[in-house]
């Protein structure tokens, strides 16, 4: 595998405050990357970087295998971007923004366009001005998705777009995943890229503080367990990697590091287990652990 | 109308910067054309000949209008600040009141406060007060420092008010225009033609004396300023046409804002093509810079009929008034006068046509700042080709703009001198010889863009110094040093066309706009 997005050390500075603060990123070649972080922690600004429009202060950039600060018409030709803020044309129909951005990258699929138009349900004949901040995203998302390219890169693209269009968009995009595209996507919004991304990466304050594929990374928090057991929980308060246990008679409820599952399921066993419910973590757990440590 | 209070409040905190300036500007502009023109002509004689030059003279009527009452300072400070003073006021009102209407609306801010506990006219009345306020606040202050300066109490309040009384009506027309599109710049746009069609209705009525079409200045709110005769007869009654017209207009809009929808404007949107054709970074320039080209070439090419209808009037004054020839005489004959005329109207027209061009660059700024640059430029979009597809609306925009002028000035006068063959390119000539110093203006505004691209509206600093320094500094007699600054300083006066100063101007340009260039291809995207 290659990497289609390789960056280390990545710094930029507005005036006083940091953005970026020695970012490393790797997206490989054909995967869907999650990028994962709150309002302010620069997940624009990387994007902005890796597309020409701002200069990094320092570190390395690459992208595609060139310099996206130096090579970016030819990088351009390779690639399509959603921006967070999609603003168009007041006077400019829908459908004319998506032919031009289509023909600026290089030409865009017809039918593939239709398609969009149809499963976002999108009326391409309205004015730029009248359009609502969903509908705009869904400009953007079509000219990008209906263009010849092998790099995606989407800023929070469904932060407008309703529950509905968001299960289309998540469909795109793992259409997208089986043509071999590689795509970027930042956002918030966790369920989504639980759903789509085959590796992520969550930055915090303009650094990388975490990065792997889902499973890798729910082996650094915790399962939720809740069992009903034939006999009196004893031992496990002294197991290593037990948290928050709660004993009622013969129930328990406790968190379990994930790589101590093992030892704890032996020890529940031991007892004799009536029922058992264990819930892996979510993302969302992982995402708060991190954002919590912060505070 | 509740909560219109808290709205004016929300008003002056946004403007509390540019309030300032426009009204620091017009009253220190007073005070220094009234210090002027005080060490200039002292004495009575000095007056008198003044007045009577001032009034034979074609291309001054046009562009101040008569001069009524020489026989104190207040009548020369009207004479040569009036019009100018209600031209600037007009745009300050019309700029306050569309930035806090319609373009408020059009960012969608309307409807959050239009959420809370307001009136739905409040939004309006708001923004008429304060431009409104700021427009009676000038008027009284530009009498203050009248007054200060030992003028008539009661011209000085008739001035003073004449212009109020020219940001009311433009208070008024901007609350209506802001009515009827969506678009704040279509708003200012509609505002500023009509601004534009009452100077030329003034200037017009105004250019050949007694034997022009003088009823014309009657159908424009600063030709009504001229008929109040301030430090004259003081005809403080004519104030009442800028009051009924003012009311009329925002009664006018009031009502149609109880009519519509917020966000929405009279003009209907209609759907557009499901297919674009654009497909190169000119394409969308000329899709997004077409209208105003065309608009201004229009505009231009009438403004230039008219002025060259009025040519044959000059000539006509002459010989109607035997007085006045010999004064002529003295400046080398009715013919001279005429060209002397076509000199500085064209300048006029190249500082005028200026405007458009800084209008054409800054469009790169907006573009950038309000997020529609980035997706062209994340296309295979070069950064030099973007800027350029801009740049060639103010470049050869520029020129387009200029020859429509001279068209319009050189067929009407030719047709009225019968002589189409060869007043035409000669009038294209004087016209277009204007173009260098204009790129050297929006090369300005090309470098700030470039460069310090927070500071690109010190472009419209540039573009007013140029204009005040042109047309007022001879007059008020600046140190040559200030007048050198002004590129249009540097064109050559028609007839005497020589090509050296057009060169070196256009290496100053190209050097501009290089340096432009160069800066946007290495700096960040900014908004």
């Amino acid at each position: 595998m290659t990497s289609a997005i390789s960056v280390s050390g990545l710094v930029k500075t507005f005036g006083p405050t940091r953005a970026l603060d020695d970012l490393d990123l790797d997206v490989q070649t054909g995967e869907v990357h999650g990028f994962l972080g709150p309002n302010g922690a620069g997940k624009s600004t990387t994007i902005r970087i890796l597309l020409g429009l701002l200069r990094a202060d320092s570190g390395t950039a690459r992208l595609l295998g060139g310099d996206p600060w130096k090579d970016t018409a030819s990088l351009h030709r390779r690639l399509a971007y959603v921006p967070g803020d999609v603003n168009l044309w007041p006077n400019l129909t829908g459908g004319e923004v998506i032919d031009l951005l289509g023909r600026l990258r290089g030409g865009l699929n017809k039918q593939r366009r239709a398609e969009l138009l149809e499963r976002f349900e999108l009326d391409p004949r309205k004015k730029g001005r009248t359009y609502s901040k969903g509908n705009r995203q869904k400009v953007a998302l079509v000219a990008a998705l209906s263009s010849d390219v092998e790099l995606l890169i989407l800023d929070e693209p469904t932060s407008g777009l309703d529950p509905l269009m968001e299960a289309v968009f998540q469909d795109c995009i793992n259409d997208e995943r089986e043509r071999g595209r590689t795509v970027l996507l930042s956002s918030h919004i966790l369920a989504e890229v639980e759903a789509l991304c085959d590796r992520v990466s969550i930055i915090r304050n303009g650094h990388c503080v975490e990065t792997g594929t889902l499973a890798d990374l729910r082996h650094l928090t915790r399962t939720s367990i809740s069992a009903e057991l034939a006999g009196p929980p004893n031992g496990l308060t002294s197991l290593a990697g037990v948290h928050d246990l709660v004993a009622e008679g013969n129930r328990v409820k406790f968190e379990v590091d994930s790589d101590k599952l093992d030892l704890v399921l032996k020890q529940l066993v031991s007892t004799g287990v009536r029922t058992l419910t264990s819930q892996p973590p979510t993302l969302e757990e992982l995402f708060l652990r991190h954002y919590e440590d912060a505070k | 109308m509740i909560g219109t209070w808290h709205l004016v409040r929300l008003a002056l905190r946004r403007d509390r910067i540019l309030l300032p300036i426009w009204i620091f500007f017009l009253v220190f502009t007073t005070l220094s054309t009234t210090t002027a023109l005080e060490e200039l002509y002292g004495t009575q004689e000095s007056r008198a000949l003044l007045g009577v030059t001032a009034n034979a003279n074609s291309a001054f009527l046009a562009m101040l209008g008569p001069l009524h009452d020489w026989s104190s300072l207040g009548g020369l400070v009207v004479w040569r600040w009036g019009v100018f003073a209600g031209l600037f006021i007009a745009i300050m009102a019309l700029l306050v009141v569309t930035r806090h209407t319609r373009a408020e609306e059009e960012a969608g801010r309307t409807e959050l406060i239009a959420a809370t506990v307001v009136g739905r006219h409040a939004p309006l009345a708001a923004s008429v007060i304060v431009a409104g306020g700021a427009s009676l606040l000038i008027g009284v202050l530009q009498a203050v420092v009248l007054i200060g300066k030992d003028l008539d109490v009661a011209g000085s309040f008739a001035f003073g008010l004449s212009t109020a009384s020219v940001g009311l009506v433009f208070t008024g027309v901007s609350a209506f225009t802001a009515q009827l599109s969506e678009n704040s710049r279509v708003s200012n746009a509609i505002a500023g033609g009509f601004l534009g069609v009452t100077y030329l209705f003034r200037a017009a009525g105004d250019a050949a004396g007694e034997s022009g079409p003088q009823w014309l200045t009657w159908l424009s709110p600063i030709g009504w300023t001229e008929h109040v005769r301030s430090f004259g007869d003081n005809r403080f009654w004519v104030l009442g046409l800028s009051l009924a017209a003012f009311v009329v207009l925002v009664g006018v809009s009031a009502y149609v804002v109880t009519r519509r929808d917020v966000g929405l404007g009279l003009l209907a949107t209609r759907l557009g093509p499901a297919h674009g054709t654009i497909g190169t970074p000119f394409g969308l320039a000329w899709r997004l810079q077409k209208g105003s080209l065309i608009g201004w070439s229009l505009a231009l090419f009438v403004v230039g009929m008219i002025y060259g209808s009025v040519a044959q009037a000059v000539g006509e004054m002459v010989q109607d008034n035997p007085a006045l020839g010999q004064i002529v005489q003295k400046i080398g004959g009715a013919d001279a006068m005429v060209d002397a005329f076509f000199a500085t109207i064209t300048q006029l027209i190249g500082l005028i046509t200026s405007i458009y061009l800084v209008q054409a660059v800054l469009r790169l700024r907006s573009e950038e700042t309000s997020f529609r640059a980035e997706p062209i430029l994340a296309t295979p979009v070069s950064r030099w080709g973007w800027v350029a597809s801009h740049a060639v609306f103010a470049l050869a925009g520029g020129a387009i703009v200029l020859a429509f002028a001279g068209l319009g000035l050189g067929l009407v006068h030719g047709l009225q001198t019968d002589d189409v063959g060869t007043v035409l390119p000669k009038m294209l000539g004087a016209a277009l010889v204007q173009l260098p110093a204009a790129w050297v203006v929006a090369g300005v505004a090309l470098l700030l863009f470039g460069l310090f691209p927070q500071l690109t509206g010190v472009s419209w600093a540039v573009v007013s110094a140029s204009l005040v320094i042109t047309l007022l500094g001879p007059a008020l007699q600046l140190d040559q040093w200030v007048l050198d600054v002004a590129p249009f300083t540097h064109v050559p006066k028609y007839p005497d066309i020589v090509a050296g100063p057009l060169l070196w101007l256009t290496g100053v340009a190209v050097v501009l706009l290089a340096a432009g260039f160069a800066g946007f291809r290495r700096r960040d995207l900014t908004t």
